[in-house]
C-alpha cells in the first residue's frame, strides 16, 4: 500500500505536520484550528453574513449618505452597529486568512487530482469571487480607503482591452460618483458574496458530512477572539471620500487591499500576470500529467451487498449511490461505486456488515471490499499470524498506512496487520482477534482531524465505542482493547500505547486475576 | 477501551489552556495588526497629481464625397444617398508639457470595429506641488497637419491635490478641473 497521494515537498508536509503536532498539545486534536481550517473559513462566512445583513439594514445606500451612516454605527465604542462593522471587517481578515491556509494545507498534501480534484478545483475557482466580494465591500464606506480602493481597482481593470472608455474616468471629479454606480457598487458587494455561497454548497458536494462549522470549543474561542478584537480596536472610517485629492497616506487592510500597492510600485500589466498566472495554476494543476493511480477502486459484490446503506452514508468522498439491487426483489437496493470518485481508503469495507470475520463460510466476502485488501484476507492474515504467535499474551494491532507504520511494531507478542485506513477495520475483527487467542488489540489510526481519507479515524472511533454501526459489541472486555492516534513518523506514540497495554494486560493476567480470555468455536 | 493512549482530544492541564489564551492572542494581534498597519503612502509628501485623461471622437479620417450616378444606380433606391462619408474616425494625439518638458504624449485610436468609436486617454502623473505651467496640445484630425485644441495655462497645485485635464468639446476644447 502507498500513501494516496504524492507531495510536493515532503519536507514543508512534515514541517506542517510538526505545527499541528504542536497545536494539538494546545488544542487537543479535536479543536486544532490547522485541522479546521475549511470549518474556520465557513465560520467567518457565516460571521459576514450575519453582520453584513445588520450592516445593511442601517446602510445608507446612496454616494453622498453612505459615510455618515457608517460613521454613524461607530460613534460610540460598544455600540451594536460598530461592534457589526468591525466584526464586518475583520471577519474578512479572518476568512481570507483561513482559506489562504486552507488552500496552503491541502497544496502541502497534493490534494488536486483524482478524487479530490472536483473540491480543488470548485475551490480555486471561487478565489475571485471572495477578491471581488472583500474588495468591494471598502468601496461602500466611500472613505478614503474605499476611495483609493476603488480608483486603483478601476485603473487596473482598465489595463485589459476590455472596455472603450477608462472605467477610472467615474472618479474624475467631486459628484463623479452618482447613487447609480453607487448601485453597482452595492450590487458588486452583495451580488458576489451570494455567488459565493452558491460555489460553497459546490465546493463541498463530493464531501460527507462536510464541516461548515469547526467544533464548538474552537468557534466559541474565535467568535470570542474577534469580538475582543472588535471591541479593543473599533474600525474607523478614514474621512470621507473627496476626489480632489488623492488620499496620501492610508491605514491599509494588507489582507484585502495587498493587490494596489504591488500594482502601483510595479505594473498593472504585471500585477495582471502574476494574479492571473497563479490564479490559473491552481485551476489548472488537477489537469497537469500525473501518475496513474495504482490502487484499485472499492468492489461491489451484488450476493453479499443486502443494500443496507452503510457504506453509502459513511464514504467519505460521496463515492458510493445506491440503486435497485438486480435481483429484483422490491425495496431491495444494491451500491455502486463511482471509480473516479473511490478514494480507495476502504472505509466502505468496514462499515459493511457483511464483513464480519465470524461468519463460517471458508472464503470470506463481503458486499463491498478491496481488491488489494479484502476482509477474507484480512482474516486468514489474522488466523494463521495468532495460530504462529507462542507468546503468553499475544497483542494485535490493526494500524493504518497513512498513519505511523504499525508494521514496525510487529514482534514476538505483536502481530500487526495493516490496513488502508483504520476505517476498513470492521469492529467485529477486535472481537474475533480476542476469541482467536489475541490477549488484547490495539487499534492505531491517524491524528483525529487528520485522517488522509477525512472520516476514518472518526468512523473507527465511533464504531468501537458504540456510538455508529456496525459496532463493537458491548460484551468485548474494554480493558483488552485500546486505541492509539498517530501520524506518519510518530512511531514513539505507538510504542508507548503499546507498552501501556502490555502493563495492562499483564495486570490483568495475574496469576490471582480471573482469566478473562475469549473463546470461540 | 483504553483511553490513556490517546492523544488528548481536548486540552488538558493548565499548560494547555495558557496555550490557547496566547495563540488565541497572536491570532488576534496578526489580524489587528495587518488589518491596519503599516500605513501606506500612495503618493510622496509634497507632490500633486495630473490626471490626463479624456474620451473625445476624432473627425472623420477623409472628406464626405458625391457619388457619381452610376454609383447611386448600383446601390438599392432606398439607399441612394448623394454623399458617401467615411465611418473611420482620426486617432486623437495628446501631448502634455510641464513646466515646458514634455509629461506625456498619447495616441489614442478610436474604438470599435469599424474605428468609428471614440478615443480615450487615461494617464496619472504625479508632480511636485507648487506653480507649475501646463500647456496641453489636441489633434484629432489625421488630415490637419496641427493641433486643433491648445491650452496653456499657470496653475498652483497644492499636495496631494488632483488637477484633472479633460476635453469637453462644449466647453471649448480641453478642460482643467
Amino acid at each position: 500500500m502507498t500513501v494516496a497521494t504524492d507531495v510536493p515537498s515532503p519536507r514543508a508536509l512534515a514541517a506542517w505536520r510538526t505545527l499541528e503536532q504542536g497545536f494539538d498539545r494546545v488544542f487537543g486534536s479535536v479543536g486544532n484550528p490547522l485541522r479546521q481550517l475549511g470549518a474556520l473559513a465557513f465560520l467567518a462566512f457565516w460571521l459576514l453574513a450575519v453582520s453584513g445583513i445588520w450592516l445593511y439594514a442601517v446602510f445608507d445606500t446612496s454616494a453622498a449618505g453612505s459615510y455618515e451612516s457608517i460613521e454613524a454605527l461607530s460613534a460610540s465604542r460598544a455600540s451594536i452597529g460598530g461592534l457589526m462593522r468591525s466584526l464586518h471587517r475583520y471577519g474578512t481578515d479572518a476568512f481570507i486568512l483561513f482559506t489562504a491556509l486552507h488552500l496552503l494545507r491541502e497544496a502541502l498534501h497534493g490534494r488536486w487530482r483524482w478524487f479530490r480534484g472536483f473540491s480543488w478545483w470548485t475551490g480555486s475557482a471561487l478565489l475571485p469571487l471572495v477578491a471581488v466580494s472583500a474588495v468591494g465591500g471598502f468601496w461602500l464606506n466611500w472613505d478614503r480607503l474605499g476611495q483609493f480602493s476603488a480608483i486603483a481597482t478601476a485603473e487596473w481593470l482598465d489595463a485589459l482591452p476590455l472596455l472603450a472608455n477608462p472605467l477610472a474616468r467615474n472618479f474624475l471629479g467631486a459628484g463623479a460618483v452618482s447613487d447609480r454606480l453607487f448601485s453597482l457598487f452595492i450590487f458588486v458587494h452583495l451580488g458576489v458574496p451570494l455567488l459565493l455561497l452558491f460555489g460553497l454548497w459546490f465546493h463541498i458536494q463530493r464531501i460527507t458530512a462536510a464541516a461548515v462549522f469547526p467544533p464548538r470549543r474552537l468557534m466559541t474561542g474565535t467568535l470570542l477572539c474577534l469580538l475582543a478584537l472588535a471591541l479593543l480596536v473599533p474600525v474607523r472610517g478614514q474621512g470621507p471620500a473627496n476626489l480632489a485629492e488623492v488620499p496620501a497616506t492610508l491605514a491599509l487592510d494588507w489582507f484585502v487591499l495587498f493587490v494596489h500597492p504591488l500594482m502601483y510600485a510595479s505594473s498593472a500589466t504585471l500585477t495582471w500576470a502574476l494574479v492571473a498566472g497563479a490564479w490559473l495554476l491552481l485551476m489548472l494543476l488537477p489537469w497537469l500529467p500525473a501518475p496513474r493511480r495504482a490502487e484499485p477502486v472499492a468492489v461491489v459484490d451484488p450476493a453479499n451487498c443486502n443494500g443496507c446503506r452503510r457504506c453509502f452514508a459513511d464514504c467519505p468522498y460521496a463515492a458510493i449511490t445506491m440503486h435497485p439491487h438486480p435481483n429484483g426483489r422490491p425495496g431491495r437496493q444494491l451500491a455502486r461505486v463511482d471509480p473516479d470518485l473511490c478514494a480507495s481508503c476502504g472505509i466502505c469495507a468496514g462499515s459493511c456488515p457483511s464483513s464480519t470475520p465470524f461468519r463460517s463460510a471458508a472464503e470470506l466476502v463481503t458486499g463491498i471490499d478491496m481488491p488489494q485488501l479484502t476482509v477474507g484476507v484480512l482474516r486468514e492474515r489474522l488466523r494463521s499470524g495468532l495460530k504462529a504467535m507462542h507468546a503468553p499474551r499475544p497483542i494485535v494491532v490493526f494500524g493504518c498506512a497513512e498513519g505511523a507504520d504499525a508494521s514496525q511494531l510487529q514482534g514476538d507478542d505483536v502481530l500487526a496487520l495493516p490496513l488502508i485506513c483504520t476505517g476498513q477495520l470492521p469492529p467485529s475483527f477486535v472481537e474475533y482477534a480476542l476469541r482467536d487467542g489475541a490477549a488484547g488489540v490495539l487499534v492505531a489510526s491517524c491524528r483525529e482531524g487528520g485522517c488522509a481519507f477525512r472520516l476514518g479515524a472518526r468512523w473507527t472511533a465511533e464504531r468501537l465505542a458504540g456510538q455508529r454501526e456496525p459496532h463493537l459489541r458491548a460484551s468485548v472486555p474494554a480493558e483488552r482493547v485500546a486505541s492509539a492516534q498517530a501520524d506518519a513518523g510518530e512511531l514513539p506514540v505507538l510504542h508507548a500505547a503499546l507498552a501501556t497495554m502490555r502493563a495492562n494486560l499483564a495486570q490483568i493476567n495475574a496469576p490471582d486475576a480471573p482469566d478473562a480470555k475469549m473463546h470461540h468455536g | 477501551m483504553d483511553e490513556a493512549s490517546k492523544v488528548p482530544v481536548q486540552p488538558r492541564g493548565a499548560l494547555a489552556w495558557v496555550g490557547q489564551v496566547v495563540l488565541y492572542g497572536l491570532f488576534a494581534l496578526f489580524i489587528g495588526v495587518f488589518s491596519h498597519w503599516p500605513s501606506y503612502r500612495h503618493l510622496a509628501p509634497d507632490t500633486a497629481l495630473v490626471k490626463l485623461s479624456l474620451v473625445h471622437a476624432g473627425k472623420p479620417v477623409s472628406d464626405c464625397r458625391t457619388l457619381s450616378a452610376e454609383e447611386l444606380a448600383k446601390l438599392p433606391p432606398n439607399m441612394r444617398v448623394a454623399t458617401s462619408c467615411p465611418r473611420e474616425r482620426s486617432p486623437v494625439t495628446v501631448e502634455l508639457d510641464i513646466d515646458g518638458r514634455n509629461a506625456a504624449r498619447a495616441e489614442a485610436h478610436p474604438s470599435g470595429l469599424s474605428r468609428d468609436g471614440s478615443s480615450a486617454v487615461y494617464h496619472r502623473l504625479p508632480v511636485p506641488a507648487g506653480e507649475r505651467l501646463i500647456q496641453v496640445r489636441l489633434r484629432d484630425d489625421v488630415r490637419s497637419p496641427g493641433f486643433a485644441y491648445t491650452l496653456e495655462r499657470r496653475v498652483k497645485l497644492a499636495p496631494a491635490q488632483v488637477l484633472v485635464i479633460d476635453f469637453n468639446a462644449e466647453k471649448g476644447g480641453i478642460t482643467l478641473q
